[in-house]
């Protein structure tokens, strides 16, 4: 089953589209991450599937139902960017907040976790850390038991520790209750670490989206003489390209074994492979019937 | 018990480190027959990793003999890892030594001879592999 699949999805603000035919299937018991840089319609892509948003052309399928429905509500959990908080409230009424107003909200789940980490139930919420307040946030989500999981930036704000202990969190309750997870960040290197799929946003449309293994798979980074950067046998696309008078590094994605012995094969990290997509010089889409194809092959 | 330690820029993947590292745990003696395998959920609460990481590594171990995932308990150690005896390691330092001695004498650099070892390395590794 797939926890998320959108066909042709778009929107449009006034003369704007945050999203231009956005197609693509999401495995449940995925860990997505969401990547583009500020303003590729991250955001809008999630509000979209947690009805906060309506599209403005073609179709959401979260956990098989129409977003927003009230069935579909109930299993899904959302932290919303800087993981809001109602500031006035301590710990303790947010998570009775929680209970009252979610059936089958856990909360000796919630208390469990965050006297674990030694965070005050009596303190306002305005007065707790960033990464306190993040983790707060995610035990009120996590006490849902939801389905799927979708986190809006929620490492932005937070220092590189506090990034970490989220992300230890995030990953236990992941063991503990196997949710899918959809995770939008800019930040890379600790998307890698725990996203097994990876979403390549850009100015609205999708650039990549696949397997991180066979993300990293299909892309090599070849060192070569420049003459001979023309026809590689072995590479279906190159993304990025730089030269010197005689040499060529090239950053491509593969349909086949490099056999040529003038290239030197390196592996290419998955941050250099998702920067590549996120430059809008190699506009690719990754709905392009092409693309999808060369993976599919791969995938076999 | 051990524990998990992971180097994200090191370009080797991370399911291969926790295998490398069970692996030299075993050849040292850290790790001896019936110990358990940290649980997938304490590694993912240390490292921060896809849980699925920890699984295929701990599968990968599975299938090489190495240990044995008792379900609902959690993964234990079937054997140890034998390394060659001491007085071995020792003879083929000495032949090494005496290997790097000639090359800086042939006139290689440091680099060089850390290139050409390399290299030579992974071909050796690949033609066991082939």
């Amino acid at each position: 089953m797939n926890a998320l699949e959108a066909s042709g999805l778009s929107k449009r603000y006034g003369k704007h589209w945050a999203l231009e035919n956005c197609s693509f299937e999401l495995p449940a018991g995925s860990i997505a991450g969401l990547v583009g840089p500020n303003g590729a319609g991250k955001t809008t892509l999630l509000h979209i599937a947690v009805g906060l948003l309506e599209q403005t052309r073609g179709s959401m399928r979260i956990l098989g139902e129409q977003p927003g429905d009230r069935g579909v509500l109930s299993r899904v959990g959302f932290v919303a960017q800087d993981s809001p908080l109602y500031k006035g409230f301590s710990v303790e009424e947010m998570l009775r907040f929680g209970a009252h107003t979610n059936s089958q909200f856990d909360l000796d789940l919630a208390h469990a976790r965050l006297s674990r980490l030694e965070i005050p139930f009596d303190q306002k919420a305005g007065s707790l850390s960033g990464g306190q307040r993040a983790q707060v946030a995610l035990a009120l989500a996590f006490a849902k038991h939801p389905e799927i999981l979708l986190l809006d930036e929620p490492l932005a704000s937070l220092d590189p520790l506090a990034r970490r202990e989220f992300l230890q969190i995030l990953m236990e309750g992941v063991v503990d209750s196997g949710p899918t997870v959809v995770l939008s960040s800019h930040l890379l290197t600790d998307l890698e670490r725990v996203c097994d799929h990876m979403m390549v946003l850009a100015r609205g449309r999708f650039r990549l989206i696949d397997d991180t293994n066979d993300i990293v798979k299909t892309h090599k980074i070849l060192i070569g003489p420049r003459e001979r950067a023309g026809s590689i046998s072995g590479v279906a696309q190159v993304l990025h390209q730089s030269t010197t008078d005689r040499q060529a590094t090239l950053l491509v994605r593969t349909n086949g074994p490099i056999i040529d012995p003038s290239w030197m094969v390196n592996q290419a990290s998955l941050e250099d492979v998702v920067l590549a997509y996120l430059d809008t010089r190699t506009a690719t889409d990754a709905a392009e019937p092409e693309l999808r194809a060369v993976t599919t092959e791969v995938a076999r | 018990m051990i524990e998990f330690r992971l180097e994200t820029r090191s370009g080797i993947a991370p399911y291969l480190q926790i295998v490398q590292q069970v692996k030299h745990a075993l050849r040292l003696g850290m790790l001896k027959t019936g110990d358990q395998l940290p649980t997938v959920k304490e590694v993912v609460g240390s490292v921060a990793i896809n849980p699925n990481t920890v699984l295929k590594a701990y599968r990968e171990l599975e299938r090489a003999g190495l240990v044995e995932g008792r379900p609902g308990v959690g993964t234990f150690v079937l054997k140890g890892l034998d390394g060659p005896p001491p007085h071995a390691h020792a003879a083929l330092r000495r032949s090494l030594l005496r290997w790097i001695r000639n090359a800086l004498e042939a006139g290689l650099d440091h680099d060089s001879v850390e290139a050409l070892f390399d290299s030579t390395f992974r071909e050796a590794a690949e033609e066991e592999i082939a």
